[in-house]
């Protein structure tokens, strides 16, 4: 991605593409987070965030590196809770319940709230036994078949099905890197989230393996909240309906994708995706 | 300058694994000839005897398996347990740091120390006696410190990403360590136990400090039965004067070998299958 490539009239164009009817937009309120701020250690990470992330939409957020969106991203499924040392104030409610109350199991939110890492990290395990554990470990299952039709249905929905379906029982580590993140997302879906959240998903994939999963993306927002963390901008400008731009841990700008790419209201976010800065 | 100086490094580093090597092979050479001619199957199936040419290691060898087994069956489970609770639950507190530490200690300690404590605590309070029982116990001790330190060795190495996969799942913390953690580490406490059992196996002192006798006519059947293991059993014969005895120790040393070294193929072998589990 270079300056000269991220000039706004291109983007504007690829945006329609996924551009979603106006009155998709009005989607109900899947994500509140009010006034949070969030320490690591000392440190301020994040400052002030407050955004509402619309149901069956796609979300993304942009910045820098060490912007906080990764971070951000981190706090809705509460993985940050097992970095020692970390610590959130204000709110975030899913469904309108607060996540970070102190009666809320964080086992049952991670099961509403899937994950999918920047690091496609499939498990040292068969392909088969990648989508199972999931399922498995919350007693999604009770017989063989439906576990299999369970694991079938997944890797279908992550689109990987056809190229796997002959080798569910060779390791997951013998896939290319766009398989496994493929077969991370199948993992991700197979208990059944309402919320995908994606970080950087196709960063360290070659441009077919990201046109897959952007797909793929655009395919899935049809029975998920999607909310993806991205570096790159055409990819935002692609897959998303609502753009969030993040800058040293405060949320600069939100808004629709294509009023973000066009017509930001602020100045540092047009500095951004015109490429002058960051 | 720096060239020559690099090959200096060479050949002082060559040398000294020359001069390592040479030692043990000396050491070896001379084992194999003084005992190679005693070597044979009946000497591994008859039992002690008076009679040097008579004289077996049977009771001493099946003595040291049932031994250094329920010392490996005893140590790892304790092992893991301690380490994932010290490297997955307690790492930041101040009691783990202060368990941590005296863990180190305690594999600096004379194993005749161990055996002074089995006999207090094993043989005398607990009342195991004299037994295959307290004996694996006692080196159980000896060998958890190792067993300990090398599970959290592996357990660190086990990466973040492993982890945060399986808590994105809705996994709990003991899920995660039980399915994906514990079998990634596995290769590396294997490594330990095999470490630690191949010291187990070659300890006498503490064995004869609980009372492990040096002639028995029996081999052990059960684990509260009396035993005698090759160390002890080539200590005796070392310790005699007749010539033909010594033999026989050279010949028990070899026995000794080639018993540490099946039960190193066998862990390796478990260690590689585990590997291979996550390969292609």
């Amino acid at each position: 991605m270079t300056a000269a490539s991220s000039k706004i009239p291109s983007l504007s164009g690829i945006a329609s593409r996924s551009g979603p009817s106006p009155s998709a937009l009005d989607a109900p309120v899947k994500i509140g987070v009010d006034a949070m701020n969030f320490y690591y250690g000392e440190k301020r990470a994040l400052d002030g965030i407050s955004i509402q992330i619309r149901a069956n939409l796609v979300t993304a957020f942009i910045g820098p590196s060490g912007c906080g969106k990764s971070t951000f991203l981190r706090t809705l499924n509460r993985m940050n809770d097992i970095i020692p040392g970390t610590r959130v104030e204000g709110t975030v409610r899913i469904d309108g319940e607060s996540i970070y109350d102190p009666g809320v199991d964080v086992v049952q939110l991670r099961r509403k709230v899937g994950m999918v890492f920047q690091k496609s990290n499939p498990f040292p395990k068969s392909i088969f036994e990648n989508i199972a554990y999931g399922l498995r470990i919350n007693g999604l299952t009770t017989s063989k078949a439906e576990m299999a039709d369970r694991v079938e249905e997944s890797l279908r929905q992550a689109a990987i099905w056809d190229e796997v379906k002959d080798r569910l029982h060779e390791s997951a580590l013998a896939l290319s890197g766009g398989q496994q993140q493929r077969l991370c997302i199948a993992r991700a879906l197979a208990i059944k989230p309402e919320i995908l959240l994606m970080d950087e998903p196709a960063s360290a994939l070659d441009p077919i393996a990201t046109q897959r999963i952007e797909e793929l993306v655009y395919e899935l927002k049809k029975n998920y909240t999607i909310v993806i963390v991205t570096h790159n901008m055409q990819q935002a400008a692609r897959v998303s309906d609502f753009t969030a731009f993040f800058w040293l841990g405060r949320l600069v700008e939100f808004g629709r994708t294509d009023k973000i790419f066009t017509a930001p209201q602020e100045k540092l976010t047009e500095d951004y995706v015109t490429g002058r800065c960051g | 300058m720096r060239k020559r100086a690099d090959l200096i490094f060479q050949i002082v580093s060559l040398s000294t694994l020359v001069i390592a090597l040479s030692a043990l092979a000396a050491l070896i050479y001379d084992i194999v000839k003084d005992g190679a001619s005693r070597l044979s199957w009946p000497f591994i199936t008859n039992i002690a005897s008076r009679n040097a040419n008579e004289a077996g290691v049977y009771h001493a060898l099946m003595g040291s398996i049932w031994v250094i087994a329920l010392t490996g069956a005893l140590a790892l489970p304790v092992g893991v347990a301690a380490a994932i609770y010290l490297e997955e639950y307690g790492s930041r507190s101040r009691l783990a740091r202060f368990i941590e530490l005296n863990i180190a200690n305690l594999a600096a300690v004379p194993s005749i120390i161990y055996g002074l404590l089995g006999l207090g605590l094993f043989v005398r309070l607990m009342g195991m006696g004299q037994s295959v029982l307290a004996g694996a116990a006692t080196l159980a001790l000896l060998a958890l410190p190792v067993v300990i330190l090398s599970t959290r060795e592996a357990l660190r190495t086990v990466p973040k990403s492993i982890r945060e996969g399986s808590y994105a799942l809705g996994a709990t913390k003991w899920q995660t360590i039980w399915h994906q953690v514990l079998p990634m580490a596995m290769p590396g406490v294997l490594t330990g136990l095999i470490l630690a059992l191949s010291r187990s196996i070659g300890e006498t002192a503490p064995l004869i400090t609980i009372g492990a006798l040096t002639y028995i006519p029996f081999a052990p059947d059960s684990v509260w039965s009396k035993f005698t293991v090759l160390p002890i059993q080539v200590f005796n014969w070392v310790s005699r004067p007749q010539t033909d005895f010594k033999a026989n120790a050279a010949a028990g040393i070899l026995v000794l070998l080639a018993l540490l070294l099946s039960m190193n193929a066998i862990a390796i072998i478990v260690r590689d299958r585990y590997q291979r589990q996550g390969r292609a």
